[in-house]
């Protein structure tokens, strides 16, 4: 039983996906990135190949760059076609995913309860006040101390990079809800839990998501900088050791694919945002696009 | 849909004998940043069960304080209020419980952006424990076409017109079957032909419930065409002024708005709230909550 009596044919599923790409197409937007990519590989490949400009000559340039990433037999061994290409983004990502899961885990209800309750946030939020501010790579040597091997620590601060994100997001977002939804809730009949269940967890999504897609982006910052520091595999790594040994090619490539991965997980986070979130997606698209 | 079947008055049940409400010598102080301001000054005031009693004063003057108080949102300082000759809130108690015999249609609207029209009509007798989930969706739906929006049960309030969100939380408080609708004007922000659309359903509503209605409003005409009686109320602090009875045979329709009757009602009514409108507005002062 959907939508029955509703005017108009509106396309669902798939179809609906069809017809939103088709109508993008319409529009300048796929046109300018494409152009605004290709202005700055253009930019890129003036200063550093063509002209020869310092100190960008000093950096591959981006045939060189894009050459080796396509290259069978690259020159300096990594590309699209070796393997460790291939461990290295997959050992990053999995650190980003645990790290950000439990990131996640852990904020959104410490959040969820600092903006509920008034008691909880005043025992809890100096301390988080006071640990937030501290940069990530000054907990690596405690990480280190604390955690053995290279897994652990990388781990440890990526989640607690990303938790922190996570946890002040989340508080912010119950804040924000206003205050009739409360009212409404309670003069419905409403217990506390209903409460929290009906009106805090919806009303605090969107900040929520916001704060996820900060916090993912922080969770691979703070796991490229311990990667660096001390790494066995990954992306961090892969940056790190090249320039260690001067393959700049490679570094500019590891470089690369980190954007491009970082691009695509955050898209993914707010891919699962905006389906859990639907009211307000359809709520926006009221708006017409 | 099978809709049609559900048509049985929900007047049977005497609904005349319940929701007096007794108002008996009221006094609020607001006390922000120590500055004591005297909001409702020992306000009194009966209302009949399944009366439609208006409020109107001027902005900021303590309408909406004295409404906070039956609804249990705000406590009051001094006197007591009664439902029913029970005592919602007074001497040793001076905030009243929430519930849902007294539920609030709010100024901004708060159906829950996140859940449907149904769903959220449905919310009260799914958090009070009187139906199960399906079967109080059910009635929502049934409910929600006897108000003509069946074709919208399953759409977000974020995608349908103010006056169909209006009318839907009108629905999700009559759900509960409330012995008062408390109404803080509700139909404010919208155009005088939306309004009169509305006013014909709340007429409707009413006729087909006699749920007592207490009306906070600045439009006199609203006032009127709607109540049984309206008080006017003074400038802060409040007290009541006047008291005009309006003496016309339900059910109302719009040719009233066109009567001799009806205009000189309104000329006797602007007369006393426009005094203290000049009152409130060269005190200059800020609204209250």
């Amino acid at each position: 039983m959907s939508n029955q009596g509703v005017s108009g044919h509106a396309p669902t599923g798939f179809q609906y996906f069809l017809y939103k790409t088709w109508k993008s197409l319409k529009t300048p937007m796929p046109y300018l990135a494409f152009a605004g990519i290709g202005l700055w590989l253009l930019t890129y490949f003036l200063l550093n190949e063509y002209w020869k400009i310092f100190p960008f000559f000093k950096i591959p340039g981006p045939v060189e760059v894009i050459t080796e990433w396509l290259s069978r037999d690259p020159i300096w061994g990594t590309s699209l076609f070796t393997e460790d290409y291939y461990i290295n983004i997959w050992v990053s990502c999995r650190r980003v995913i645990i790290g950000f899961a439990l990131a996640t885990v852990l904020g959104v209800p410490l959040g969820l309860f600092m903006g509920w309750s008034k008691k909880f946030k005043d025992y809890t939020f100096p301390v988080l006040e006071t640990l937030r501010p501290i940069p990530i790579l000054a907990w690596v040597p405690l990480a280190i101390v604390m955690f053995s091997g290279f897994e652990t620590p990388i781990i440890y601060l990526a989640t607690l990079a990303s938790f922190f994100v996570t946890a002040l997001n989340t508080m912010l977002g119950v804040e924000s809800i206003d205050e009739s939804y409360f009212r409404a809730a309670g003069c419905l009949g409403s217990k506390k839990r209903h409460v929290f269940i009906n009106v805090v967890v919806p009303g605090s999504l969107p900040f929520i998501f916001t704060g996820l897609q900060i916090s993912i982006g922080v969770a691979w910052f703070s796991l490229v900088a311990a990667e660096m520091i001390s790494g066995d595999y990954g992306l961090g790594y892969m940056i790190m050791a090249s320039y260690m040994v001067n393959k700049y090619t490679t570094m500019v490539m590891a470089m690369l694919t980190l954007g491009l991965v970082g691009w695509i997980t955050s898209a993914m986070v707010r891919a699962a945002g905006n389906r859990m979130m639907r009211w307000r997606a359809k709520a926006l698209g009221q708006g017409g696009v | 849909m099978t809709t049609a079947a559900h048509q049985q008055p929900a007047t049977d049940k005497n609904a005349s004998t319940k929701g007096a409400i007794s108002i008996r010598n009221v006094t609020k102080i607001y006390d922000p940043k120590g500055a004591n301001v005297l909001a409702v000054d020992d306000c009194s005031l009966e209302i009949a069960p399944a009366e439609v009693c208006m409020i109107v004063g001027p902005s900021g003057c303590g309408k909406t304080t004295l409404l906070n108080a039956i609804a249990g949102f705000h406590s009051i300082t001094s006197g007591q209020i009664d439902l029913d000759g029970e005592m919602l809130c007074g001497p040793d108690k001076p905030l009243a419980d929430q519930g849902a015999d007294r539920v609030v249609v709010f100024q901004n609207g708060a159906l829950f952006p996140w859940k449907t029209l149904a769903d959220n009509v449905a919310y009260g007798p799914i958090v009070q424990g009187l139906m199960n989930k399906a079967d109080a969706r059910e009635k929502a739906i049934s409910m929600l076409s006897e108000a003509g929006l069946s074709g919208v049960a399953d759409k977000y309030p974020g995608e349908v017109s103010s006056g169909m969100a209006r009318r839907a939380e009108i629905v999700r408080a009559l759900i509960n079957d409330p012995k008062v609708l408390l109404l803080d004007e509700p139909y404010r922000a919208m155009d005088a032909l939306t309004k009169s659309i509305m006013h014909e359903s709340l007429l409707e509503v009413y006729d087909r419930t006699r749920v007592t209605i207490f009306f906070i409003t600045h439009d006199l005409e609203e006032a009127i065409f709607l109540g049984d009686r309206v008080i006017v109320m003074t400038t802060r602090p409040a007290r009541t002024k006047k008291i005009v009875e309006v003496k016309i045979n339900r059910p109302r329709d719009y040719r009233l708005l066109s009567s001799e009757e009806f205009r000189i009602l309104v000329q006797e009514t602007k007369e006393a709230v426009h005094e203290e409108a000049v009152k409130a507005f060269e005190a200059g002062e800020r609204e209250l909550a």
